[in-house]
């Protein structure tokens, strides 16, 4: 049984035109090196001239164009599947940001990874945050770039048990080539019990919670180590030289200082990192004084 | 060979000084000039890939961060697009090769042809200027997608200001070439008796004309963008990212044969005088050249299949795409039968040009997967597309280009260099070029994507043998560029015409005179590539 529904047909035109390109490579690389030996000027020291010949022509224009009316419909016969979903599907939200994916189920549970159940019809909603993403699930052979502002979606169904890779395919910035998932496909039954089950974050810091789902820590480490954005590890009292409308400042940082990058995003850039990349979010004043509380916390 | 004793002046002598160079109206000169710079860029363009491979010799970080590498290829692609392939044929052999073949003393423009060069030369100032100016060269890749184009730091505007004034010099030199072909063919030289190389920068130039000004709008359209907050293809100010990607494959497509087209024509120049005989279907190569041209401007929808394309449309797009492959077929077909009953002389040129058939069969065939909607869905953006792409653009035309090279080189130099050392570095290149790209189409199939800093742990394999093939390449390119240079300087004075040809630039003298004949040309009887020593059919 192949990985998802679409291998078969995905697989069938890609191979078809691979094994069609073989034999004409082949073919006229071996007709090209037959023809410069078998008339090189020691063997054939007179040359003929061939204008050309009607039939020939035709012969190596109609041909060719049966051939790629093939390659066209089976291309197509495989794409075309994937452009309707059918209509029990169930959907999850699949959210694309700078550079973590985020899976939102119809119940409010949240996870990073994808969980869906063997042989039932996923459909995924496809939102992004910031800039073009797509998410591309080689396995399954489907990708679809995740645009902002436009409501696009996908569909597939899991057919084998397993865990596969989730890349991002279209690329997105600095740390493009990190923003990986996965796909678990797992039985129906286990997913009912995976799908009700509470993330336990009651030991976890509200602010740790809200930060991991905005994703503030793709950027943004708790170890000292430099990434996208300044690391938050030790970084109330440092002095830090920011740049305000093209200007330099040398500031200590504060929690009004985060709280007012919180809120205005853009409003100043520390300097040696790169401006315009810190995404707006949309957060209550609650929420905002339980981030900058957490990360006040991390040495 | 017959020796002229008429006293000439070659048009390396008419003149003296650096100023009779930067000033030159001689087209000549001009191509020279061009040379000169398009090679250096050529270079700088290849070590930065070379940089990217040693980069991808192992998962993790191995010399560089992600975000110089991300402004590594970008840099990297918008040089060798803007500032190599496109100029390479047509500004350097067109601006030589042009008037000569068609028996002409210069282009039409002479004046335009040096502005042209100039506006080269200020946008790849441009385009340097990232460097040391804003916060570094754009990181968004070549194609400058938005939002991401929009909303990163790194210096896009001055990028894109570079590629728009590049398009102008790539216009304005097409408007000139249009106008050399109509006007100022020798008598006698009807369009049916053109050389095809001629016919394809013919075909070429309608599109540098037509096509380069919407890529202009388009990258304008960015600036406004980015300096006036103008919501155009940002959805956060109210633009659409979709609408950016059809202005800028609307040029971008077309572009491709702008580099690809003046890259047959070299390519059907040099396959019949190295056979010794006539053309195998003359005009199907040149009108075949036309119709790519014409096909070619509605097929940049497939560069979209997975942008949220509609049914109807990416129907259209396939269908349209697999039918430019049919001109294309007949061009390889025509070639082939070229070499059938020929009197074959193996020389390098030669050697590059049935170099050029296979690997841009290689390029055009994976193309096909690329138009076949379920076959593009999987490969698309990966590593598929950009072995794909080296396979046309550097295995197709830069082979065209060292062709070329080698092919005039005796015309332009007036010298011939070491063949056994250029028979060497050309073997070592086609391996060494093969290493390099075969494995991103394997990479691709198994489904790494494309501008990857780092990679999963079982990309690992292939992407060492493709880092391996970059310093074979490297080497070979060395090996081939010191050969011509040193026999630029010291290589043994050859005749005028060592290959025997019978296009009209191999009546003159080698190196050419300043008003390029000193007599006039004749046309050859009954077409232009009709060997008077070979048999009739």
């Amino acid at each position: 049984m192949n990985a998802s529904n679409f291998v078969e047909g995905v697989d069938f035109s890609l191979y078809l035109i691979l094994a069609i390109s073989v034999f004409f490579l082949v073919g006229i690389t071996a007709v090209m090196i037959y023809f410069l030996i078998r008339y090189r000027k020691k063997n054939n020291p007179v040359a003929t001239n061939i204008e050309g010949s009607h039939t020939l022509e035709i012969i190596w224009t109609v041909i060719p164009t049966i051939l790629v009316l093939i390659m066209f419909w089976y291309g197509w016969t495989g794409y075309k599947p994937m452009l309707t979903a059918p209509k029990d599907a169930m959907e999850i939200e699949a959210v694309g940001q700078m550079w973590k994916w985020t899976f939102n189920y119809p119940n409010g549970k949240s996870s990073d990874t994808l969980v869906v159940p063997k042989d039932k019809a996923v459909k995924l909603k496809l939102v992004s945050k910031d800039v073009l993403h797509s998410l591309y699930i080689p396995a399954f052979r489907i990708k679809q770039d995740v645009v902002p502002g436009e409501d696009f979606s996908m569909w597939f169904i899991g057919q084998k048990l397993g865990r596969y890779d989730i890349l991002c395919a279209e690329y997105c910035g600095q740390l493009h080539s990190y923003m990986l998932s996965s796909v678990h496909v797992i039985e129906p039954n286990n997913y009912e019990e995976w799908l009700n089950k509470k993330e336990d974050t009651s030991n976890e810091h509200p602010g740790l919670t809200l930060m991991k789902k905005n994703a503030c820590l793709s950027c943004h480490t708790q170890d000292g180590t430099r990434l996208v954005g300044p690391s938050f590890k030790d970084i109330i009292g440092k002095t830090e030289t920011i740049i305000v409308d093209g200007k330099e400042q040398t500031i200590t940082v504060d929690k009004d200082y985060i709280r007012n990058k919180l809120v205005n995003p853009n409003s100043s850039t520390v300097k040696g990192y790169q401006a315009g990349l810190m995404p707006q979010l949309n957060l209550s004043d609650e929420e905002i004084n339980d981030i900058v509380e957490y990360i006040s916390k991390i040495k | 060979m017959t020796v002229d004793t008429l006293p000439y002046t070659t048009f390396y002598k008419a003149k003296k000084g650096i100023w009779s160079w930067l000033f030159t109206l001689d087209h000549k000169r001009i191509a020279l000039l061009y040379l000169y710079a398009i090679i250096s860029f050529f270079l700088v363009g290849a070590s930065l890939g070379i940089l990217m491979r040693l980069e991808l010799l192992n998962p993790g970080k191995d010399i560089i961060e992600p975000h110089t590498y991300n402004q590594i290829f970008t840099l990297h692609g918008v040089i060798m697009i803007f500032l190599f392939i496109i100029p390479s044929i047509p500004a350097i052999f067109g601006n030589f090769f042009l008037p000569l073949m068609l028996g002409t003393d210069d282009v039409a423009f002479p004046k335009l042809n040096l502005l042209s060069f100039y506006l080269y030369v200020i946008g790849a100032l441009f385009a340097l200027a990232t460097l040391v100016f804003g916060d570094g060269p754009a990181d968004t890749g070549w194609t400058f997608y938005a939002p991401y184009s929009v909303k990163t730091g790194t210096n896009v505007t001055m990028s894109v200001l570079a590629a728009f004034i590049l398009g102008f010099s790539s216009i304005l030199t097409g408007l000139n070439f249009i106008v050399t072909i109509h006007r100022l063919r020798t008598p006698g030289m009807s369009f049916n008796k053109m050389p095809l190389f001629v016919w394809s920068l013919y075909a070429t130039s309608w599109i540098q004309l037509l096509a380069t000004p919407v890529i202009g709008i388009t990258l304008l359209m960015i600036v406004a963008e980015r300096v006036f907050g103008i919501g155009l293809f940002d959805p956060s100010i109210g633009g659409d990212p979709i609408l950016y990607q059809h202005l800028f494959w609307i040029y971008s497509h077309p572009a491709v044969y702008i580099m690809a087209l003046p890259a047959m024509g070299v390519v059907s120049e040099i396959i019949p005088t190295f056979a010794q005989r006539t053309i195998f279907g003359y005009k199907a190569i040149a009108y075949s050249s036309m119709a790519i041209a014409f096909i070619g401007y509605f097929v940049w929808g497939h560069h979209m299949f997975t942008s949220g394309m509609s049914g109807p449309a990416a129907i259209i797009f396939s269908i349209l795409t697999f039918l430019v492959a049919i001109p294309t077929s007949i061009k390889v077909f025509n070639w082939l039968a070229t070499l059938y009953k020929g009197s074959i002389s193996i020389e390098t040129p030669l050697l590059f040009a049935l170099a050029f058939i296979f690997n841009f069969l290689i390029g055009g065939l994976t193309g096909l997967v690329n138009g076949a909607l379920a076959a593009d869905i999987h490969v698309h953006d990966t590593y598929f597309v950009v072995g794909h792409f080296h396979y046309v653009m550097f295995g197709g035309t830069g082979f065209a280009f060292f062709g070329a090279l080698h092919y005039w080189f005796p015309k332009i130099w007036g010298r011939m260099y070491n063949k056994k050392v250029a028979n060497t570095a050309f073997t070592l290149f086609l391996i060494g070029f093969n290493t390099l790209y075969f494995p991103m189409l394997i990479l691709g199939i198994m489904g790494m994507p494309r501008r990857y800093y780092d990679y999963l742990p079982e990309f690992t394999f292939w992407n060492q043998i493709s880092t391996f093939g970059s310093w074979i390449t490297v080497s070979s390119i060395i090996l081939m560029l010191a050969n011509l240079i040193i026999a630029g300087r010291k290589g043994k004075r050859t005749t005028d015409n060592p290959w025997n040809g019978i296009t009209l630039e191999w009546q003159t003298k080698s190196p050419p005179p300043v008003e390029n004949f000193t007599k006039m040309p004749e046309l050859p009887e009954g077409g232009p590539y009709n060997y008077p020593n070979a048999k009739k059919a």
